[in-house]
């Protein structure tokens, strides 16, 4: 009768542990909500620049700040976001994320308005990431629609990297054919047609080329190009400027929804206006990404050099615009993929 | 088994097809497994240790466990139930019962997470009850709990029902002739003789808790340090060119499952005959 006694108790007991801990996870949520740590969502090429960051503004601080990361597709994190990811800072690839975010309210319509630059601390380009001594010889766009060329490129649907490629690509066809729309898609349809492997970011896309040696050339923000060269022992592969490209800029706003939650508005605040500090500008040039403030990109104009960059509002309208001509469903890029696989 | 095969093969189609199968194993199994290790002690054995010493990957590790530590108890005490509702009782809907019971080896991981995204993200079902009393289910640990529950649910069941139903009531019913109470009854008949079973359905229940990753992705939201189990921080540190730490990481998965094998092994030895049953089908 002993043991029966005892095991009766030991299932009693276990099953109390299990209760608890479930009871524990279910209140604790893992996120503490007394106002000293902050959830910097973000998107896939800043994660070593935010390691950085992070250091430098818990390390300014008065009292002990934690500063968690998390990292995907800019439009994938944007949707985490909406789906109740409870982020106090998003740092996303483009404008256009950030604003559906602010479409379910969660943060002010006005959010790019609230920060220099657009809220913009740091900015790049588009480049070619090319195997070393560039055997296909690709110089500029136009070579990118060659036979044979194999273009690797993230999924524009889901990547916001893969969305400023294919607005520089355009751009570039649109200047190409005195701005002929039908033929700058046509120059798309070529182009897509040379792309093996769609990714969902651009990080994927970067390992994609850098370490599963898939490709001819990578289409890539500056900054994750020269992250793989700085990252790759002897790097077998380099950069290739085109004749033209596109100022990408990724911005970051407060989420005002969870900093009132959370009661974290004021330091999320500090977090984001340190961006622009002169010393946050430096460590932006240092992780690769073109500084916003102009003196801190003065510089280093050795290792950014000058070239002629289209911009998303004077040439494209705007994000909305954008969005609503090429990357909403069944716009231009949803009927050009319709096409390539018919 | 063995004792029906002929001992050596004999045949040239035999020695082929042998010499086959072993040479597709070393492919697809032992190649990749030898090239998590060699990439992971790539830099030597410093590197390999400071990697898996990281803030990162030892929260990894402890998020790992604890979900498995509360996924695992739940779907046991569960499989029990369920496989002595379906081996003991009579009732109607039993087939619908068992088929809905193998829907998560069905489904696709994907599926099993994005469901607790409809119901408890922001915008599902539930979303806007939780978010008034404060509680974080989907990007915490709940979510994963439960994204882990649903993947791993059919386990123990799964190995329980089959040596049930071949055991019959016999045993119980005498004990309830000799006036046995029902907790007496689970206690001193039913779980002797299922102990083995229970232990092979937990050891493979905990085996896919731990190693899974698409329902968890889902779920997780990936904050580092916090929401990231040890399948999501190996993917973190691939993408980022750390690929030292993203194999280290690889061979604690991969050293967990070769612990589990090496149980495994043990039990079908040790125990063939206890649990042979579910060998039939």
């Amino acid at each position: 009768m002993t043991t029966h006694i005892s095991r009766r108790w030991i299932l009693a007991g276990a099953a109390a542990l299990g209760t608890t801990a479930l009871g524990t996870s279910l209140s604790g949520c893992g996120q503490r909500n007394d106002g000293t740590s902050l959830l910097n969502v973000s998107y896939d090429p800043t994660r070593e620049f935010y390691v950085a960051y992070n250091a430098l503004f818990t390390a300014d601080q008065t009292e002990a700040i934690t500063v968690n990361q998390s990292h995907g597709g800019s439009g994938k994190q944007a949707t985490a976001v909406i789906e109740g990811l409870a982020a106090d800072i998003v740092s996303l690839a483009l404008a256009h994320d950030i604003d559906s975010i602010a479409e379910r309210g969660l943060i002010a319509k006005d959010w790019a308005t609230r920060l220099p630059y657009n809220s913009t601390p740091y900015h790049s380009v588009i480049v070619f990431l090319v195997r070393k001594g560039n055997p296909k010889s690709i110089r500029d766009w136009s070579d990118l629609v060659k036979p044979g060329v194999a273009v690797i490129t993230p999924n524009p649907k889901t990547s916001g990297g893969a969305r400023w490629n294919y607005l520089a690509a355009y751009g570039y066809a649109l200047k190409a054919n005195g701005g002929d729309e039908a033929k700058a898609i046509a120059y798309l349809e070529a182009l897509f047609r040379n792309v093996p492997v769609l990714d969902t970011g651009a990080r994927g896309a970067t390992t994609t080329f850098v370490q599963r040696g898939q490709g001819d050339v990578l289409l890539a923000w500056e900054n994750e190009a020269l992250m793989a060269l700085a990252t790759t022992k002897d790097a077998p592969f380099e950069i290739v400027y085109p004749s033209l490209s596109i100022r990408a800029e990724p911005p970051v706003a407060v989420v005002d929804k969870t900093v009132e939650r959370k009661g974290t508005a004021a330091l999320a605040k500090a977090y984001l206006e340190g961006l622009f500090s002169a010393r946050a500008q430096k460590l932006v040039a240092e992780y690769h990404f073109r500084p916003s403030d102009p003196q801190a990109a003065a510089q280093f104009t050795e290792k950014f050099p000058d070239i002629e960059q289209l911009t998303i509002d004077a040439d494209f309208g705007g994000w909305k615009k954008a969005h609503e001509a090429h990357f909403a469903a069944n716009a231009a890029f949803d009927q050009l993929q319709l096409r390539l696989h018919r | 088994m063995s004792a029906k095969a002929a001992r050596f093969p004999k045949t040239p189609a035999a020695i082929g097809l042998t010499l086959f199968v072993i040479a597709w194993m070393v492919l697809v199994i032992i190649l990749p497994l030898a090239n998590v290790l060699f990439e992971a002690f790539a830099r030597g054995v410093a590197p390999y240790l400071t990697s898996l010493a990281h803030p990162d990957a030892i929260s990894a590790v402890k998020l790992t466990l604890l979900v498995a530590a509360i996924a695992v108890p739940l779907n046991a005490v569960f499989g029990i139930a369920a496989a002595w509702a379906i081996t003991r009782f009579e009732f109607s809907g039993k087939g619908l019962l068992l088929s809905i019971l193998d829907l998560p080896f069905t489904i696709s991981p994907v599926i099993s997470g994005l469901v607790w995204v409809l119901l408890f993200g922001a915008h599902g079902w539930f979303g806007a009850v939780l978010q008034d009393a404060g509680i974080q289910i989907i990007f915490a640990l709940p979510g994963l709990v439960i994204a882990t529950i649903l993947v791993t649910l059919p386990f123990v069941a799964r190995e329980l029902i089959p040596l049930m139903q071949d055991q019959g009531t016999d045993e119980e019913v005498a004990a309830v002739t000799l006036g046995a109470n029902g907790w007496s009854l689970f206690f001193r008949v039913t779980l002797p003789n299922i102990k083995w079973a229970l232990t092979y359905g937990v050891l493979l229940c905990t085996a896919r808790a731990m190693g899974e990753f698409g329902a968890v992705s889902v779920v997780s939201g990936h904050i580092r340090g916090l929401t990231n189990t040890l399948p999501l921080h190996i993917e973190v540190l691939y993408n980022e060119y750390d690929s030292v730490g993203a194999f280290a990481a690889a061979t604690l998965l991969a050293g967990l499952a070769i612990i589990t094998l090496i149980l495994k092994t043990f039990l079908e030895w040790r125990f063939a005959g206890e649990l042979a049953a579910h060998r039939k089908h």
